[in-house]
């Protein structure tokens, strides 16, 4: 099967013009190796967080600098706004370094598609994806069944409170599905296809402008720069995009625990 | 057609994106525990000691000011008490100054009044004993000068009224004159 949406454009000149696909994102490794740029970009990522909020937490001042501001800004939203307010309670305080974790990691790696010279982001790679939102599942579940036992838990996911018996044959099924089963499919393909597509997307206005320029001619002079434009303008909904994909990341992971930590269906 | 040829062919060997590389799940998370245990060791207990010590100084600085205010309070409150106790005792040590002083005036009233009475009384006393004295020299003296003047206005031959107004005249500027020296003995 193929996802790709390599179309061909008959140029009147002749070649045709390739859009990129999938092949996009298949890198070669570095200098011969199998050590790909995706593979290097979570090391720089996971090195570019941890240095972040080491440098910003040393010094402990009550009175923050400017960058123990900026770490305890990004620390405390992600501690006060999506632990604090979701999962609640006296629960949460023990889940903040996993949340914060994801939050900050899945961000510079979604960052990484749209700082020059990096222009990947992690993310697009199905495999990494797959490893966060497998491990979410794992903590989810984990948290729930660690609360309430195994029967206990699956019962909790499964069967919805406040229903007549006569329903559970229908419900049960596709609340186990829904609960148990999609959260993690949905919670890899929505990150993986967002920056999958955003990356498509750019490398398709920014080279479909070059080869306009190159290959058309004629209108192909206006249409090019034009399609630049729209690349820019599409780089900055990237950015949103990149942000607001860490960020349904985490919160769907802390409404998961708080589901599976949940007394009451 | 030969290039769409060409693209189908490459897509044949080409990865399905949906389907992961085995190498990059496990490195993600590996990676990613290793920045997750790096978090919870190194970054999450400085933040969080952080905002406990923060929030702790912030309650400590409002505890403190409102013992400071509550003490304030009390300070003021007393003061006002001492305050109102002293214009108590203002009000008091002039009440008792005016009572003081009344009785000071009545009293001093009285004695003058006893003084004056006394006085009074002194006086009338020594007028009505002058008076006494007077009238017994008076006595003693109407008789002889009684006598004399009968001796005199017998010893005259009374000839005509003028004669005896004169002699009369004579007899009391006499007796006036007695009587003026009477009296600077007495002053």
């Amino acid at each position: 099967m193929t996802i790709a949406a390599s179309a061909t454009i008959a140029a009147e000149g002749g070649e045709g013009y390739h859009a990129p696909g999938p092949s996009l994102f298949e890198l070669p490794g570095i200098a011969g190796s199998d050590v790909t740029k995706p593979m290097v970009l979570l090391f720089l990522a996971a090195f570019l967080v941890f240095g972040f909020y080491y440098m910003a937490s040393r010094k402990r001042a009550l009175v923050p600098g400017k960058l123990q501001f900026a770490g305890e800004e990004a620390y405390g939203f992600v501690r006060n706004s999506v632990a604090r307010d979701i999962i609640g309670g006296h629960d949460f305080q023990k889940f903040v370094p996993y949340l914060v974790t994801v939050f900050s990691f899945i961000l510079v790696n979604n960052l990484f598609g749209t700082i020059p010279f990096i222009q990947f982001p992690t993310f697009s790679r199905a495999g990494m994806a797959y490893a966060l939102a497998g491990l979410s599942w794992l903590v989810y579940n984990g948290v729930g069944v660690h609360k309430h036992g195994l029967v206990g838990y699956l019962k909790l996911q499964s069967v919805p409170s406040g229903v007549s018996p006569a329903m559970y044959p229908l419900l049960v099924p596709l609340e186990f599905f829904s609960n148990i089963l999609v959260r993690p499919v949905t919670l890899a393909l929505r990150l993986f296809c967002n920056l999958f597509a955003g990356h498509i997307l750019l490398a398709l206005f920014s080279t479909g402008g070059l080869y306009l320029i190159q290959h058309v001619g004629g209108i192909g002079y206006v249409a090019g720069p034009l399609a630049w434009v729209l690349a820019i303008l599409v780089g900055f909904l990237e950015i949103l995009v990149q942000v607001l994909q860490a960020y349904v990341f985490v919160l769907l992971n802390a409404m998961y625990i708080q589901g599976a930590l949940a007394d009451e269906h | 057609m030969k290039s769409l040829l060409v693209i189908a062919a490459a897509e044949g060997e080409e990865h399905n994106p949906l389907l992961p590389e085995w190498i990059e799940v496990v490195l993600a998370l590996v990676v990613f525990a290793i920045l997750f245990f790096l978090i919870k060791k190194f970054v999450a207990p400085n933040f969080e000691k952080t905002f406990a010590e923060r929030s702790a100084a912030i309650e400590g600085g409002i505890a403190a000011a409102a013992t400071k205010q509550a003490e304030a309070d009390a300070k003021l409150a007393e003061l006002e008490k001492q305050l109102a106790d002293a214009r108590h005792e203002a009000a008091r040590i002039r009440e008792e100054a005016r009572e003081q002083g009344a009785a000071i005036v009545a009293e001093l009233r009285e004695q003058a009044q006893a003084e004056s009475s006394r006085i009074v009384e002194h006086g009338k006393a020594q007028i009505e004993a002058e008076r006494q004295q007077a009238v017994t020299s008076l006595r003693a003296e109407v008789g002889t000068l009684a006598t004399g003047l009968a001796g005199r206005i017998v010893g005259e031959s009374l000839e005509d009224d003028a004669r005896q107004a004169r002699v009369i005249e004579r007899f009391l500027s006499e007796l006036e004159t007695v009587d003026a020296a009477d009296a600077g003995k007495d002053a």
